[in-house]
């Protein structure tokens, strides 16, 4: 029997006025039933929503609205529960913890679109592009989502391999057809200039994934310094202002705190962790490594420092710590007495006051200055976004640049082949497409030969 | 008394599929309609080509007839792509039309253990799904315990040229006009497919003046790797090229409808790459030129084949064409364009050792599986005459994987894609053609043929020979160092080559690209055989490329031992696309690997197929 899955589909559970739990399966509405007053639930058509109350026994949990969604046109092509309860961290668990013990199984991350594509509803491409939907979490993160169910990443690479096919169809004509001198003939010489524009096309996929991925992960940043000097005000002076969430996150550190604010678009997702203590030598090494932590993680770290305070050992080694990554300064209370010493960096250095709002626009500008983000708002989005689809483009383009190597070698255009083709293939499999049978039906209709 | 095998058939797939059962001391019997008919080339006068050339070296290591004789039988060769890339290097031999079927026809007359006569046969003798039997065009019965059918375009055959349609088979002769619906009966599927042949031009009627020369090359080849070369290279004959033009152009397109193609006179699928004249005006407007060969026939006769101008139209255009070419203005035509209609079998319905999946003991080769050509044909055969013995002896049949052979490409493509057009070898349909080389035929498969044996013992003590020359050449080259001589230093600096610092070996140096077997030959003696050089030079310096092949390879591998039970139910495993649900039980292949070759089973597909065979088959994974 297949799984029934269930799990919480809202993100940021305890925010909004409403979450929803999703289960899909075979047993769905069954255990659904269990555990809804509605009786007419069980036996009602499918796309249809019912009122009633969430009960543990005779306790009502919560007054809640149910979706009932047969199979086979779901998402997941089984049968869909949907119950919209109200919001509330503790209600909703509850729920969701009803649901496990009267059956269902805790669906993992992903799972729902793992069921929608092996139930063959959704491609992989488009299985990958969901899942970034659902996730997302800023307009253009959806946005990029939506682009990717559309076609347009499909278009994009489907233009490319054209391309790359059209290159290796020659190439094979010329191997299997060699007295036929009318056709073009792939050399050394003709094949460099088609091998560039090859590779200038796949850097442009590979460049602009990693807008895809700050668009999809937003971009981490660190604050880190020394307690004093007005560090968790920056951090809340940044979210307070954009009214966002701030999350304690337990089970980490019990010091961290994170917080996520979206600027133009981009998720910026702050994480300030606990200040480096100087009282021993055990405890400073403890903090130092903390820090380290952060600025591993981090894809920006911002050192706080007090203008009113001389720089202390720890600070002076942070600043040389915070050169590697993209480092950013930020000078806290420029509205007191100058007793900071000047010192030398090569990082960007912002003068400013959490008291008195200064700087913190900068601040926020030199974030994605920093990750080389302009203004993505206006732009063709066409990103790859998942792992696996940008590992396999990092891939093509490895395997082309191999072959312009070669070809400088005098390696024959037809051992050359080899790697455009593998080249072509992991494009393929970015979109689920694979077929040998392609590279023979593209000879034949592009050229003309035989008896 | 009943015969080990019957083969249907004296064509390129029946002499070796005869020849290669008889040799196995199996008692056989060939039935051809025609005795003077057997290995006739009733289309192009050559064998080999670009990937038919490896073919044709694989059969010869397998211990089939095609190679030796045309060895014997040839008035040009060359190598084909020797300027290309060691992968696609294919011999290609001007044939004498007359001298091969005479020169076949003699083996088999003088092979052990194998009757034939002259007849047609009509109808098969089946009993529960197993065959046992041929029946004759007079009644006649014979017994076989295994039957290999190789009826070539025979089956139901139409001439066509223009509107006229006539029943027939090639040159005139007789048709089999009952077999074909005989095997529907017995549950085969049978589609029609198409084909076609050019003009024959007098050579007396050609002004050669007018056309440029296609010479053979000045190196000498064999086919077979147990043939020392039999002829003198200055005594080759030419070809021709030239072009169609303008006017031939306007004939064709005014007359267009006149074809049996354009005015709907064909019924069978043509193959997309030998298309018809016409067919290639209409498909590339914009090419202002086509070109064609003159290729001599025959010493024994003055024929000239006209390759490149294969029409269904009718003989009065047909001489109107043939005169708006270059140096044939007033060309006799002696036979014209034809197109041939025929029936062949679906070979989905045929498994990878070539018996029929619907009824035991029948095998099936050459066109009547679907392809084209003498050398698909004759490899198709000799795994058919195999695989029949093998089934008489109770063995495993030999079933070559892609990364083994051309023929192993060939029958996988077939028996797991189908084909709904004549289907041609190509290089490109081997994706493993880099270790699937002309040089290395014999170390790839003689060690099956003398297992299963193929091959006389001197064969395989031939190439036994090579593996160790390899070996030995190998260790030559690593242990013996060039010493720079001022003399090899001057000759190095005259042909731009950047002169070693140190001394090193003849197998590092090999290593630098423009090192070559044949420089370092200048310098000093390398006392071995040019075919053993040429190997251990390919191994050395594409060792990267082949490296990477046997990676793709394993992948490969990997898959294939990924074994779908014989049993499964398609209808169990739910999800599967209904095309590829259908196209799962129609194959009905034997591993994941063979499965992603289906064309329309899609990797979701396979991914949902991998799932379900883990569920219900714990150890597939």
């Amino acid at each position: 029997m297949e799984n029934t899955i269930a799990a919480i589909s809202t993100n940021n559970i305890g925010v909004g006025a409403i979450n929803i739990i999703r289960i899909s399966g075979s047993e769905a509405i069954n255990i659904v039933s269990k555990i809804f007053s509605n009786k007419k639930f069980i036996d009602a058509p499918s796309h249809t929503i019912h009122y009633g109350f969430i009960k543990e026994k005779e306790n009502i949990i919560d007054e809640v609205l149910v979706m009932l969604m047969r199979a086979p046109k779901t998402y997941t092509k089984e049968d869909v529960v949907e119950i919209n309860c109200h919001g509330g961290y503790a209600t909703t668990n509850k729920i969701l913890e009803l649901l496990l013990t009267n059956g269902a199984t805790l669906a993992e991350p992903g799972e729902f679109t793992k069921k929608a594509f092996l139930n063959g509803r959704i491609n992989l491409l488009e299985a990958e592009s969901i899942s970034d939907m659902l996730n997302a979490k800023t307009n253009l993160q959806s946005e990029m989502a939506l682009s990717g169910l559309t076609g347009k990443t499909t278009k994009k690479i489907e233009n490319l391999r054209e391309k790359m096919v059209s290159l290796l169809a020659n190439i094979e004509v010329n191997i299997d057809y060699p007295e036929y001198i009318d056709e073009l003939q792939i050399t050394k010489e003709n094949i460099s200039p088609i091998l560039m524009e090859i590779k200038r096309e796949l850097e442009k996929i590979v460049e602009e994934s990693k807008n895809g991925q700050i668009i999809k992960n937003g971009i981490k940043v660190a604050i880190i310094g020394s307690p004093n000097v007005g560090k968790s005000s920056l951090l809340n002076t940044l979210l307070e202002e954009e009214k966002a969430i701030v999350t304690n996150i337990k089970g980490t550190t019990r010091d961290t705190v994170e917080g996520s604010i979206n600027y133009k678009g981009i998720l910026l997702h702050f994480i300030d962790t606990a200040g480096i203590r100087e009282t021993n030598d055990v405890v400073e090494k403890i903090g130092v490594e903390k820090s380290r932590k952060a600025i591993d993680m981090a894809d920006v770290i911002i050192l706080v420092l007090n203008n009113n305070e001389s720089l202390e050992k720890e600070e002076q080694m942070l600043l040389k710590q915070i050169e590697e990554k993209k480092g950013i300064i930020f000078i806290n209370k420029i509205d007191l007495e100058e007793k900071i010493e000047s010192f030398t960096t090569t990082c960007k250095i912002i003068k400013g006051s959490t008291l008195k709002n200064i700087g913190i626009d900068t601040l926020k500008e030199t974030i994605l200055n920093n990750c080389e983000i302009k203004d993505l708002s206006n732009k063709d989005l066409t990103y790859l976004s998942s792992t696996r689809q940008i590992s396999l483009a990092k891939e093509a383009l490895q395997n082309i640049e191999y072959v312009i190597e070669q070809n400088k070698k005098d390696i024959p255009v037809d051992m050359l082949a080899i790697d455009i083709k593998i080249a072509w293939e992991n494009l393929g499999k970015i979109i689920g497409k694979f077929y040998e049978e392609e590279l023979v039906d593209n000879i034949f209709s592009k050229f003309c030969l035989g008896k | 008394m009943i015969y080990d095998c019957i083969v249907v058939g004296g064509g390129h797939a029946g002499i070796e599929a005869s020849h290669i059962a008889a040799f196995k001391n199996h008692k056989t019997l060939l039935v051809t309609s025609n005795k003077k008919n057997i290995g006739d080339m009733a289309c192009n006068p050559s064998i080999g080509g670009t990937a038919k050339g490896i073919i044709v070296r694989e059969i010869d290591a397998l211990g089939g007839l095609m190679g030796k004789i045309a060895d014997i039988s040839h008035f040009q060769i060359k190598m084909l792509n020797n300027s290309k890339g060691p992968a696609v290097r294919s011999l290609r031999a001007q044939v004498d039309k007359v001298t091969y079927p005479k020169n076949m026809i003699n083996t088999l007359e003088n092979t052990k253990n194998l009757d034939i006569i002259e007849s047609m046969v009509e109808d098969l003798i089946i009993e529960e799904q197993k065959v046992k039997g041929i029946i004759l065009e007079d009644g006649t019965k014979i017994l076989g315990k295994t039957i290999i059918l190789t009826t070539g375009t025979y089956l139901k055959a139409n001439i066509l040229i223009g509107s006229e349609n006539k029943e027939g088979g090639p040159h005139g002769e007789r048709r089999s006009n009952l077999l074909s619906d005989n095997l529907k009966k017995y549950g085969l599927k049978i589609q029609r497919l198409k084909t076609g042949t050019p003009q024959r031009i007098k050579a007396d009627s050609i002004d050669f003046t007018k056309m440029q020369e296609e010479k053979g090359d000045d190196t000498l080849w064999t086919f077979s790797c147990d043939n020392a070369p039999s002829y003198n290279p200055n005594e080759q004959q030419k070809c021709y090229l030239i072009y169609t033009n303008e006017n031939t152009h306007k004939i064709i397109l005014d007359n267009l409808e006149k074809s049996a193609m354009y005015g709907g006179y064909v019924t069978g699928i043509g193959p997309r790459y030998c298309p018809s004249i016409e067919d290639k005006l209409v498909r590339f407007k914009d090419k202002e030129r086509h070109q064609l060969f003159l290729e001599p026939e025959s010493l024994y006769y003055d024929e000239y084949y006209l390759q490149g101008f294969s029409t269904s139209m009718p003989r009065d255009i047909q001489e109107k064409m043939v005169k708006t070419l270059p140096g044939l203005e007033n060309a006799l035509i002696t036979k014209y364009a034809y197109a041939i209609e025929y029936d062949a079998i679906d070979p989905l319905q045929i498994k990878a050792s070539l018996e029929s999946k619907i009824i035991e003991n029948l095998f099936t080769a050459g066109q009547i599986n679907g392809t084209s050509g003498y050398e698909e044909a004759a490899g198709q055969g000799l795994i058919a005459g195999i695989n029949a013995c093998l089934k008489l002896e109770q063995k495993e049949p030999l079933i070559l994987k892609r990364n083994e052979a051309y023929i192993g490409v060939l029958i996988d493509d077939l028996v797991t894609k189908g084909t709904s057009e004549p289907y041609r070898m190509l290089t490109s349909r081997a994706e493993f053609r880099l270790i699937l080389r002309h040089d290395n035929a014999d170390l790839r498969l003689r060690e099956y043929a003398h297992n299963i044996g193929s091959i006389r013992e001197e064969e395989y003590l031939n190439t036994k020979k090579k593996k160790e020359n390899l070996k030995q050449c190998e260790e030559f080259l690593k242990q013996q160092k060039l010493k720079i001589t001022p003399d090899i230093k001057k000759k190095m600096s005259e042909k731009n080559i950047t002169i070693p610092i140190k001394t090193e070996s003849l197998y590092d140096l090999l290593k630098r690209p423009e090192i070559t077997m044949s420089l370092l030959n200048e310098f000093i003696e390398l006392p071995f055989e040019s075919v053993i050089l040429e190997e251990i030079e390919i191994h050395i310096k594409y060792e990267g490329y082949i490296k990477k092949t046997y990676k793709e390879v394993e992948k490969m591998i990997k898959l294939e031992e990924k074994k779908i039970p014989e049993n499964i139910d398609y209808n169990e495993v739910k999800n599967l696309a209904s095309e590829a649900r259908q196209k799962l039980e129609k194959v009905r292949p034997l591993s994941i690997g063979q499965a992603s070759r289906i064309s329309g089973v899609n990797p979701s597909d396979i991914a949902i197929l991998c799932v379900y065979l883990k569920k219900e088959y714990n150890k597939n994974e």
